[in-house]
């Protein structure tokens, strides 16, 4: 039996999967007519921060528990994949599984000692986390210490011609799979258990929602995407150090990009991602990279006053409104 | 009737408050019962304890001669215990639909839900609540009797045996009042077991065939209704004489 409650309750998937094949051909194209180095570096980092949008915003947007730790499992991710190479040699896919095996560890972990908490004192937990993460990094030689390490690239990135490209079409695989992923949760039994724990934890319990396992499932797959994103640094940069690897950027960004393009739909982070990333890839050319954070912060400021929920909040506002409108002039003219 | 809940010596105290003292009570397959007290008398505490949102209470609560102690709130709606809030608590994110497609999901249907239609299944419970003009509607748009019958709408969605209303009719207008006791008898007409916890005492004396009075976290009284309401320790405690 074909069931109602995926008809009404879900999304549309054939439009999602041709969309998702639209963009592959899109990059292939791109990639096939187009010979600079820079529109696949800045592209990279937009869909970077793609994935962690839509990584942060399982948690933090569905569940309405706020990680503040993104650079964590994102510098995790990328050391994860830097002793990859350093110890097997390992081929860029190994280091995005192992990466984001374990950051989801690193999650679950996390998820154990501080879900019970709620509010701001998880928030606080996963500040924590960053800081005592930065610190053992630090601290540990084999992977570079506070100099940090210099990888060369393989010579090698067939088919795709050159490295940056071979890692923008890695970059773009990552943003289809961890939207897919946060879709296919926001439109399942576990997305309805986590905006049932968001709009009010102890009546979800009682309605048979075992929060705490939910919970963690969030936190795993956050974590594990949020690693996935940050294995490819080493590689792309050609170099990793501790500072810069769990920037407050990250972690402002990942949180700043699903508020900002609204964090009720999967569609939000992309939203966000793509606006946020895109603006900050113009002034960093154009104006200078230091006012990257400022732009994140304004924008920020300016979207929880103004639009606090993102901008697809202010659209549906819009919407209903001119749907009412159209009601209210059609009873008018009903009635005349 | 086989007893579906024993509540045997429990106490709860909230730092050196004593919010409930050695009570101990039995709940019969099918019955309604009523539990009444004045504020703070440990009602709702009462509740908390047996739905599993307050842990750490000394005694023993079992339900179908299982000892619920240590069990989570979730598991116990699993084994057949709902309850409504006394402020409404819906999950204002969704549709009165999709509040009830969350325990459908999660009790009733659990692991099996993609083979059946918990769509139809939440509308025809909201039809029978009279919540069918509003099934896909915001639940922002919904009166406080609306609000109600949705509470008790989503603790039915979870099939119990036992459900727990909590001061469902709260604030409401006479006609309301009626209107939600006529809901509760058509549930315990189906066989669910019913505890109405209610300061509306006319609603508890037509409703319960079996009332219990708190006081200060005590058991003071128990019996039939018009039993209870002659008792000089209710009187005392609850009525005002």
């Amino acid at each position: 039996m074909t069931n109602t409650a995926t008809k009404s309750l879900g999304g549309n998937n054939t439009i999602f999967v041709a969309g998702c094949a639209a963009v592959i051909l899109a990059a292939m194209a791109l990639m096939a007519g187009v010979n600079s180095d820079y529109v696949f570096n800045a592209s990279f980092v937009v869909l970077q921060f793609v994935v962690l949008a839509s990584a942060w915003n399982i948690l933090g947007g569905y569940a309405g528990y706020v990680n503040f730790g993104t650079s964590a499992f994102f510098a995790l991710g990328g050391y994860t994949a830097l002793f990859t190479i350093k110890m097997f040699d390992a081929p860029l896919l190994v280091q995005i599984l192992a990466a984001a095996c374990v950051t989801g560890l690193l999650g679950l972990g996390i998820g154990l000692i501080s879900l019970r908490l709620r509010g701001i004192f998880f928030s606080i937990g996963t500040v924590a986390v960053a800081i005592i993460l930065e610190t053992v990094i630090l601290n540990t030689d084999y992977l570079g210490g506070a100099k940090g390490l210099q990888m060369m690239r393989p010579e090698s990135a067939w088919p795709f011609g050159s490295y940056d490209k071979l890692l923008f079409f890695v970059m773009i695989l990552m943003a289809i799979t961890a939207v897919s992923i946060g879709r296919y949760i926001e439109n399942s039994w576990i997305g309805r258990g986590l905006r049932a724990i968001k709009d009010n934890e102890e009546a979800a319990e009682c309605a048979g929602v075992p929060t705490l396992k939910l919970k963690l499932i969030a936190t795993v797959v956050s974590g594990a995407l949020m690693g996935a994103a940050g294995a490819p640094l080493v590689m792309y940069m050609r170099f990793i150090e501790p500072v810069s690897a769990f920037s407050l950027n990250y972690s402002v960004s990942a949180l700043a990009m699903p508020i900002i393009g609204g964090t009720s739909s999967w569609i939000g982070p992309i939203i966000g991602s793509l606006l946020l990333g895109s603006v900050q890839q113009i002034v960093t050319v154009t104006i200078s990279s230091e006012l990257n954070v400022l732009i994140v912060g304004v924008l920020l400021v300016f979207f929880v006053v103004v639009a606090p929920d993102g901008i697809l909040g202010l659209v549906r506002k819009l919407r209903s409104k001119s749907a009412g409108g159209q009601r209210g002039s059609g009873a008018s003219g009903g009635a005349k | 009737m086989s007893v579906l809940l024993s509540v045997s010596g429990v106490s709860k105290h909230f730092g050196g408050f004593t919010a409930l003292s050695n009570i101990n009570l039995e709940v019969k397959a099918g019955e309604r019962l009523g539990l009444i007290g004045p504020n703070g008398s440990g009602k709702t505490t009462l509740i908390n304890c047996v739905s599993g949102a307050l842990k750490n209470y000394a005694g023993s609560i079992t339900f179908k001669n299982e000892n619920l102690n240590g069990l989570a709130p979730h598991q116990r709606t699993r084994r057949g215990i709902a309850r409504s809030f006394q402020i409404p608590r819906p999950f204002h994110s969704m549709t009165p639909v999709e509040n009830l497609a969350v325990p459908l999901e999660y009790v009733t249907y659990r692991g099996v839900a993609h083979k059946h239609d918990i769509v139809g299944e939440a509308e025809s419970i909201l039809r029978d609540m009279g919540l069918g003009d509003k099934m896909h509607a915001s639940c922002a748009g919904l009166s406080q009797v609306e609000l109600r019958k949705l509470e008790l709408a989503r603790a039915m969605a979870a099939r119990p045996a036992l459900l727990i209303s909590d001061e469902a009719m709260a604030g409401l207008s006479h006609a309301e009042v009626d209107e939600v006791l006529g809901i509760l008898f058509k549930l315990s007409k189906t066989g669910i077991t019913i505890i109405m916890i209610e300061h509306i005492m006319h609603a508890i004396m037509r409703f319960s065939e079996r009332v219990i009075c708190l006081d200060a976290g005590q058991l003071i009284a128990e019996g039939a209704p018009t039993e209870i309401v002659k008792n000089p320790e209710v009187r005392r405690a609850y009525l005002g004489a």
